[in-house]
């Protein structure tokens, strides 16, 4: 016994003292995880001055005395030169196009996923799957320039010229759900993926056709990721700029007609900072109160999208 | 409680095909999704194509041949200079002068100014592509009616000329030289801050963060940071890099004294900070690829961690890290709503010399023209959108490349 645990496999060199056994302080390495860790922090940086930049503007907004709180969230005319700042005459044009384009992308989204992930044979997926990418990849300016151009003369071609103007949120709303299209159609086919074989392959053996299978069985245990994707495609609705800006008119106008032209949170904001805009004025300040708001709302949307994908992981891993 | 019976043969043959006969109308259904998907995609590339080619009703107010025998488009240097000096007036020829030597512009610069200055080009009206090719007649018909001193002529507006000509306020001028150098300088001053900061980032989440409070925060920051709409942080930019550190990003630091905060450097690293959750997750993806293996070789040999990291995974992680980052470039060029807000400017026709010069880029061009109401904007807006999506082919294609070419399977 005594033998075996004082056996040693060499013995050390003549130089070596107990010491050197310690853990080196090596300082390189200390500064180099410092310099990491200050660079992923850099990354909370960046919210917090958001919130501060952001936060900072709208206050200076809300002091001045021609803004109050209430008329800010209850009134709907937003004029300011005339000091009227009634948030609600861009929400409701942010809605309607917002609403417009998830009525577009989520039935053919989550239709094209279903048959990507069901039916398509991996040949026709790896063909069809990079299209739906490059859909993903074109700038939204270049989208915006299609619904000008394109969508708008169309549908006044089909409702006629009269009901619809060369400015209009229809367009608008149609583009963005193209745009939005491959974002909801490449999630909801992950979380379609995520559902596992033994589910696909009980509802087969039970007679199910691939219909009834993918509806029933599969559909129901992917929604939580379907719905994680419709909230991502709502929050990118909300923040998209370029085509509203070019395509659905530039006068603020409180209205949930689709046919009139009205203008977004967004693209108001593109409108009056791409002009010559002097710092302070309060309709530079206007502009950080809906940045703001339009932060928060995505914010909000995200952070939920985010609880529901992670909470859906743990129900097959 | 009535018995429930099982259908019988021939009914039960009928349930079975209705219930197929859905299944394989439902099936159409969700294809003709993914086919209106293909056909949008379609539509808008020959939307564009439609508007970028095509016939242009024009005239000039003083004939070609009264200034020359030869074709203008043949003239040397030389004849188009004497041609400039002797038709321009004393005055107008100066002040051309003044702004760039006459000697020193180039041939296609002098010809653009005869045609503008001299021939003075006007465009009346311009026909789409499809029209072109397949109404012709009526097209010309037309053209002869409303327009009776018109010449029309096919052009395409994606030109050579197109490329290397400077911004005018005259479409059939018009060029992206301008833009094209901005949104290089504005890629290259973006992809600068991002990829270190983002690699960083990633190595530091990905190789040493322990599953504590802080870094779970971290984690989550970024992608929420990833779904921020770009124009607040066209804003963020603004206040910080237009209006805060204007010392810096004027120039005004390095003695530069003729612009403001409006110039290519807040531009670029508002567009840094925009791709930098985007460069992060990637490079967290491709870090998370090398196997585990490698760091304990690494280990099992003495490495330290930095070593381990530096020597070993980063250099297995670097094709995924760059594909990563030119995916972030091509979202760069592509977004056009911060720089609005950070103030690009829509007119300028000289080359930008640094970052802290005022600048235009690719995107703000195409939004600029196509708000406009005239139809020969909308043509080069359409040539413009062609430079822009084949740029970002060619970034996207390298991208592919270079992930085939060095991915490894472990």
């Amino acid at each position: 016994m005594t033998e075996q645990t004082n056996h040693h496999p060499s013995p050390p060199p003549a130089s070596f003292r107990p010491s050197d056994l310690k853990r080196k302080l090596r300082i390189g390495e200390g500064a180099i995880e410092t310099l990491l860790f200050i660079l992923g922090f850099l990354t909370i940086f960046v919210t917090v001055s958001i919130v501060i930049v952001l936060g900072d503007q709208a206050l200076l907004f809300f002091n001045d005395p021609q803004v109050s709180f209430r008329e800010f969230f209850m009134t709907t005319q937003w004029q300011p030169a005339i000091g009227q700042f009634g948030i609600w005459a861009l929400v409701s044009a942010t809605l309607t196009t917002s609403l417009i384009a998830m009525a577009v992308s989520l039935p053919l989204g989550l239709s094209a996923a279903i048959y990507l992930s069901e039916y398509a044979s991996p040949r026709a997926r790896s063909v069809l799957k990079p299209i739906l990418e490059i859909l993903a990849g074109i700038p939204t300016v270049v989208y915006g320039f299609f619904a000008l151009l394109f969508v708008t003369p169309l549908l006044r071609d089909l409702l006629g010229a009269d009901k619809l103007g060369v400015y209009n949120m229809l367009s608008a709303g149609i583009v963005m759900g193209i745009m939005i299209l491959p974002l909801i159609s490449s999630m909801s086919e992950d979380a379609l993926s995520a559902v596992p074989n033994s589910l696909r392959e009980a509802a087969y053996a039970m007679g199910a056709t691939p219909f009834e299978a993918s509806i029933q069985v599969i559909l129901p245990a992917a929604l939580s990721g379907i719905g994680a994707a419709i909230i991502v495609g709502i929050s990118r609705a909300v923040g998209e700029t370029m085509i509203v800006a070019v395509a659905s008119g530039a006068t603020s106008k409180f209205t949930f007609n689709p046919l009139e032209a009205a203008e977004t949170m967004t693209a108001h904001i593109a409108r009056i900072s791409g002009g010559d805009l002097s710092y302070n004025t309060i309709d530079y300040n206007s502009l950080f109160a809906i940045a703001l708001m339009l932060f928060l709302v995505t914010l909000v949307l995200n952070l939920i999208s985010q609880w529901i994908v992670s909470k859906f992981r743990e129900q097959y891993e | 409680m009535t018995k429930f019976t099982y259908p019988q043969e021939q009914d039960l043959q009928r349930f079975v095909n209705a219930r197929y006969r859905t299944a394989w109308i439902w099936q159409i259904v969700f294809l003709s999704a993914l086919l209106l998907a293909i056909l949008s995609l379609s539509a808008l590339s020959l939307d564009v194509v439609d508007g970028a080619f095509g016939y242009v009703a024009y005239e000039f107010k003083k004939d070609p041949l009264t200034i020359s025998q030869t074709p203008i488009d043949d003239l040397q240097k030389e004849e188009l200079l004497t041609i400039l000096q002797t038709s321009l007036s004393k005055g107008a020829y100066g002040k051309l002068d003044k702004e760039k030597p006459m000697e020193t512009r180039t041939a296609e610069d002098l010809y653009s100014l005869v045609l503008e200055r001299i021939i003075q080009v006007k465009t009346l009206e311009t026909f789409p592509l499809y029209d072109s090719l397949f109404r012709k007649a009526e097209i010309e018909a037309y053209v002869q009616e409303t327009y009776p001193d018109a010449r029309l002529e096919f052009r395409s507006w994606l030109t050579p000329r197109f490329l290397t000509s400077p911004m005018s306020s005259r479409a059939e001028f018009a060029g992206v030289r301008t833009a094209l150098f901005g949104s290089m300088w504005l890629v290259t001053i973006a992809i600068a801050f991002a990829l270190p900061v983002g690699v960083g980032a990633a190595i530091y989440l990905q190789e040493y963060a322990r599953k504590n409070f802080i870094n779970t925060i971290i984690q989550m920051n970024i992608n929420n940071l990833a779904g921020v709409p770009s124009i607040v942080y066209g804003m963020l930019g603004l206040a910080i890099f237009v209006r805060a550190m204007e010392a810096f990003t004027s120039g005004a630091m390095f003695g530069i004294t003729d612009t403001n905060g409006r110039t290519i450097m807040s531009a670029g690293l508002t567009m840094g900070i925009l791709v930098l959750p985007l460069v992060i997750i990637n490079a967290q993806e491709a870090i998370k690829a090398v196997p585990d293996s490698i760091r304990q070789a690494a280990y099992g040999v003495g490495a330290t961690k930095w070593q381990t990291v530096w020597s070993h995974v980063l250099p297995n992680a670097l094709p995924g890290i760059l594909t990563g980052s030119i995916l972030a470039m091509s979202r760069a060029v592509g977004e056009t709503a911060p720089l609005i807000i950070v103030g690009a400017s829509t007119f300028i026709s000289i080359d930008p010399n640094g970052p802290f010069s005022k600048f235009t880029a690719l995107p703000i061009q195409i939004y600029q023209w196509t708000a406009r109401p005239q139809g020969e904007f909308h043509a080069i807006a359409a040539a413009a959108i062609i430079v822009l999506l084949s740029l970002l082919l060619t970034l996207n294609a390298t991208a592919i490349l270079l992930r085939n070419r060095f991915q490894q399977r472990f």
